[in-house]
């Protein structure tokens, strides 16, 4: 376990990161989008237990923290799944191209 | 090169590719399976990190909870088999050109940073040692925060309730 | 305040009247507006009569010179310390003969306006435009600053627009009064431009201290304005040049006399208040008040002469040929106005050697009487015949006996035959003009033989070339109020050749004795005769002599006729160079480049509002991208750029 670098585990999840972010600006379904979100949730999830192995061992911070945003994004899912069910009441579609009543 | 480097070899790529298939993938139904394996790759990672705890909670929640949900919602709103339309190519083509150099630019940082390694100290995560820390109110106490999670639960099961509620029209009461 | 303040109600009253007609004429005072307009100016006239008095018999005359007197006055625009616009009555000879003639004509307009206008449906808006001018030319003589002249100046213009314009729905009297106005206002720029030279130079506005600083040989801005040149020419020649401009085109010199026949399509009294007697002698009142000024500089008293001289001879033979009434009459005041400035020209300043002065201001006074004489008696004919070819009337001096003795009477007086009022004054200018200049006498002798023939030739053609019985009458002459300012005016006519106006207006106001030469008036009087003669023999009787020389003369006939081209030459000038030349070019660049301009900004920022709104538009992945691209972008300025 010493021979992987903690640069190594960020480079995991700095990738995981930007794919997430990638599915955030291009799918075009929601329910898609939202999985791009998790994707991006659990790379910082990942982040925080590297830096508490690596550069704290001694306390717990970092576990705490992913505990908590393990927490919060199940929260945040069902909210999203919420709006997106009541979006596909009046719009009958989930392309998030066709909610584009925010506009000029 | 000892086995824990090779397994991590093999948890990142799976990983990564997997995640990669998620977002890429036309149909939906198997966008969802590809982040189910996501999901449980980011779980191994932290097996093998030695955050058993962390590992559990997030095949119970993320796993169990939070894909099934996904899932749900995909058979509510459309047909699964379809297959889902193309990205606009301007759109895909700048958000890989900027997300590339996010990440050029980001791991750059990174790898300049150069991570000094404190004095090696053993990392054992007992679960005793979280719930006693979670619950404690002194100074490293966590306590605040696990009763505010809990109100914010509280109030996003609600919320969800009354977003997805069907407001009956007013007839109906009586038949 | 001094003995003279009630000379403030003389201009004062008309406004009233003025105001009052034109408030409540039309709604609640209808066919009595005649009457009070009688009345203001009746007060008005008896007012300038008593401050003639008072002014020549009692106290205007101080160690034998008849002072300039400021009744009042009043500072209203300061601009420096030295110039100002004053408002003030100034009272000396020439502005208190002219406020006699200007009320009293008017008080025989409003009366004969009477009868005139009588069932005119705008009855009180008649008379309320009368009272407006007469109100403007009584400000305009006494005017004490040259801006205040200018003022009333301008306001005569307006008055005279709206009168000449009355039957508006003409739409020859609508295109007359417009070129009245036009010319007139062209010519005032010239008059504008004049007053600002004068004033620059001179430091004032008021006309005293304007005249006194710019005639006393030692000052310097008697220095500064001769030594001034510019093209060549002193500024003291440009500037009273250009106030010459303005002043003729106000008294209708040639070239800015087109607009005098036109305006005959106004009502006749009007013609005879305004295009006869007195709004068209303001320009002779304008050389005469500068008259000082105008007397050190010979370049433009030799421009003021010949202009003068040539405009009457001009005239008087466009006059031989013209056939409707009032047009002979309009070239008749032309003519004789052009007498009174080159009697103005050929004057000079002090003693025996201002008799052109004198003679000129005699005439003015003179030609007001039997002009407007003249006129009435032209529209009482207009009035009983219903029309104004002369070559359709005839014989009326059966049916018109009041008529035709005061015609005969003017027209005696106008060709100067004695003893009748127009001999008298055009001795004086003669005189004058055979002191100074022999080809200008020649010139002016050769026009009152053409006046004489031409005046007589209409006055036969109306009165007699045929016989009409005297039960040939279809209605009476004319009422009462028709009939008397017809007689007051013939005997004005006939006696004010005897007012002794020579030991009262004078070019320096020391009294000149008056004097006739029976020897020198031996030769115009010949000549008159001659005249009268000719066309006695031509016109009297229904021939076909007129006719041969008609044909004999040919094509200069109808030149004269056509009045030598002139107003078509106006038309090509202003039509073809001024609107192609000047003005399509400047329409092209307004419309297609200043507008053009100011679309295009507006069109730009139009389209580039409208690249800016499509950022709005609604996708949220859009937003999360620029979000991102910013974050990024910072992070690169923040980490690298800013270290």
């Amino acid at each position: 376990m010493n021979e992987i670098s903690i640069t190594q585990i960020l480079f995991v999840s700095t990738a995981l990161f930007f794919i997430g972010m990638y599915g955030l600006f291009t799918r075009r379904n929601m329910i898609t989008m939202l999985m791009s979100i998790e994707i991006i949730l659990n790379s910082v999830n990942i982040n925080f237990v590297a830096f508490n192995k690596y550069l704290y061992p001694g306390k717990l911070d970092g576990v705490f923290f992913a505990i908590f945003i393990i927490t919060i994004a199940a929260a945040e899912a069902a909210m999203a799944i919420a709006i997106i069910i009541n979006l596909y009441r009046s719009h009958h579609s989930i392309d998030v191209e066709d909610a584009d009543e925010m506009k000029y | 090169m000892n086995a824990s480097v090779i397994i991590f070899y093999i948890l990142s790529a799976f990983i990564l590719g997997a995640a990669l298939l998620a977002v890429t993938t036309r149909k939906i139904f198997r966008s969802a399976i590809f982040l189910l394996f996501t999901l449980i790759s980011t779980a191994a990672l932290f097996f093998w990190m030695g955050v058993e705890f962390i590992a559990a909670v997030q095949i119970i929640i993320y796993v169990g909870g939070i894909v099934v949900l996904i899932i749900f919602s995909i058979f509510l709103t459309q047909k699964s088999g379809e297959e889902m339309p193309k990205p606009l190519r301007n759109r895909s083509l700048f958000s890989v050109l900027a997300l590339l150099f996010g990440f050029a630019f980001t791991y750059h940082l990174m790898y300049e940073y150069r991570f000094d390694q404190p004095a090696p100290h053993l990392f054992d995560v007992k679960v005793a040692d979280i719930g006693t820390q979670m619950l404690s109110t002194t100074e490293h106490g966590f306590v605040l925060p696990f009763e505010v999670v809990s109100i914010l639960l509280l109030a996003s099961m609600i919320g969800c309730i009354v977003i997805a509620m069907k407001i009956k029209p007013a007839g109906e009461n009586q038949g | 305040m001094g003995p003279y303040y009630f000379v403030l109600f003389v201009p004062l009253l008309p406004l009233l009247s003025f105001c009052i007609l034109g408030l409540f004429g039309r709604k609640y005072i209808k066919t009595m507006s005649g009457t009070l307009g009688v009345i203001s100016i009746c007060i008005s006239a008896l007012l300038s009569l008593y401050t003639a008095y008072q002014y020549f018999f009692i106290d205007g005359k101080v160690n034998g010179i008849y002072q300039h007197i400021i009744a009042l006055k009043h500072t209203w625009l300061q601009f420096s310390p030295g110039v100002s616009i004053d408002m003030g009555i100034l009272l000396d000879p020439i502005s208190v003969m002219m406020i006699v003639i200007v009320s009293f004509i008017s008080l025989m307009v409003h009366i004969f306006s009477l009868g005139y206008m009588k069932g005119e449906e705008r009855f009180a808006t008649y008379y309320a435009f009368l009272s407006l001018f007469t109100f403007s030319m009584l400000g305009l003589v006494l005017s004490s600053n040259i801006f205040q002249i200018y003022i009333f100046w301008e306001l005569v213009g307006i008055s005279s627009f709206l009168l000449i314009g009355f039957y508006f729905d003409k739409p020859s009297a609508v295109s007359a009064s417009n070129k009245a106005f036009i010319v007139t206002r062209f010519a005032d720029f010239g008059f504008l431009i004049g007053i600002l030279i004068l004033a620059f130079y001179s430091g004032t506005l008021d006309f005293g201290t304007l005249i006194q600083r710019l005639t006393s040989a030692g000052s310097s801005p008697f220095f500064e304005i001769h030594s001034a040149t510019f093209l060549g020419v002193s500024m003291l020649t440009w500037g009273l040049g250009l106030v010459f401009i303005g002043g003729a085109g106000k008294s209708a010199m040639f070239p800015l006399h087109i607009w005098l026949p036109d305006a005959m399509e106004g009502p006749t009294p009007v013609s005879a208040l305004i295009h006869a007697a007195t709004m068209v002698v303001a320009g002779v009142f304008l050389v005469a008040r500068l008259f000082p000024l105008f007397s050190i500089d010979l370049t433009v008293l030799q421009i003021v002469t010949w202009v003068g001289a040539f405009s009457a001879l001009f005239a008087a033979v466009v006059a031989c040929t013209q056939t409707d009434i009032k047009r002979i009459l309009a070239f008749s005041t032309m003519s004789q106005i052009g007498f009174m400035m080159f009697s103005l020209g050929v004057s000079k300043y002090g003693g025996e050697s201002g008799l052109g002065y004198t003679g000129s201001m005699f005439h003015l006074f003179t030609h007001a009487f039997f002009k407007s004489l003249l006129f009435l008696g032209a529209g009482a004919i207009i009035h009983f015949a219903h029309s104004n070819d002369i070559r359709e009337l005839g014989g009326l001096r059966k049916l018109m006996p009041v008529t035709h003795m005061s015609f005969l009477i003017a027209c005696l007086a106008i060709a100067g035959v004695p003893p009748f009022s127009g001999f008298f004054s055009k001795e004086d200018i003669l005189m004058a003009a055979y002191q100074s200049n022999k080809l200008i006498y020649a010139i002016a002798v050769l026009t009152s033989a053409l006046t004489a023939f031409y005046m007589f030739r209409l006055y036969y053609s109306v009165f007699w070339k045929r016989d009409i019985h005297p039960h040939d009458k279809t209605h009476e002459e004319g009422t009462v109020s028709m009939k008397l300012p017809l007689i007051i005016l013939a005997t004005c006519t006939a006696f004010a050749g005897f007012v002794p106006v020579s030991s009262w207006v004078t070019s320096d106001g020391v009294p000149l004795p008056s004097h006739i030469d029976a020897g020198f008036s031996v030769f115009p009087v010949l000549m008159a005769l001659t005249g009268i003669g000719l066309a006695t023999y031509l016109y009297k009787t229904q021939n076909s002599r007129p006719q041969l020389i008609k044909s004999a003369f040919g094509s200069l006939y109808r030149t004269a006729y056509r009045k030598f081209y002139i107003d078509e030459l106006y038309l090509f000038v202003t039509r073809k160079i001024i609107f192609n030349g000047i003005g399509r070019p400047a329409a092209w660049f307004d419309k297609n480049i200043i507008d053009g301009f100011m679309n295009g900004l507006a069109t730009t920022t139009a389209k580039i509002s409208g690249l800016i709104k499509g950022l709005q538009s609604g996708k949220v992945q859009n937003y999360a991208l620029y979000f991102f691209g910013g974050i990024i972008g910072l992070a690169v300025l923040f980490i690298y750029l800013m270290k």
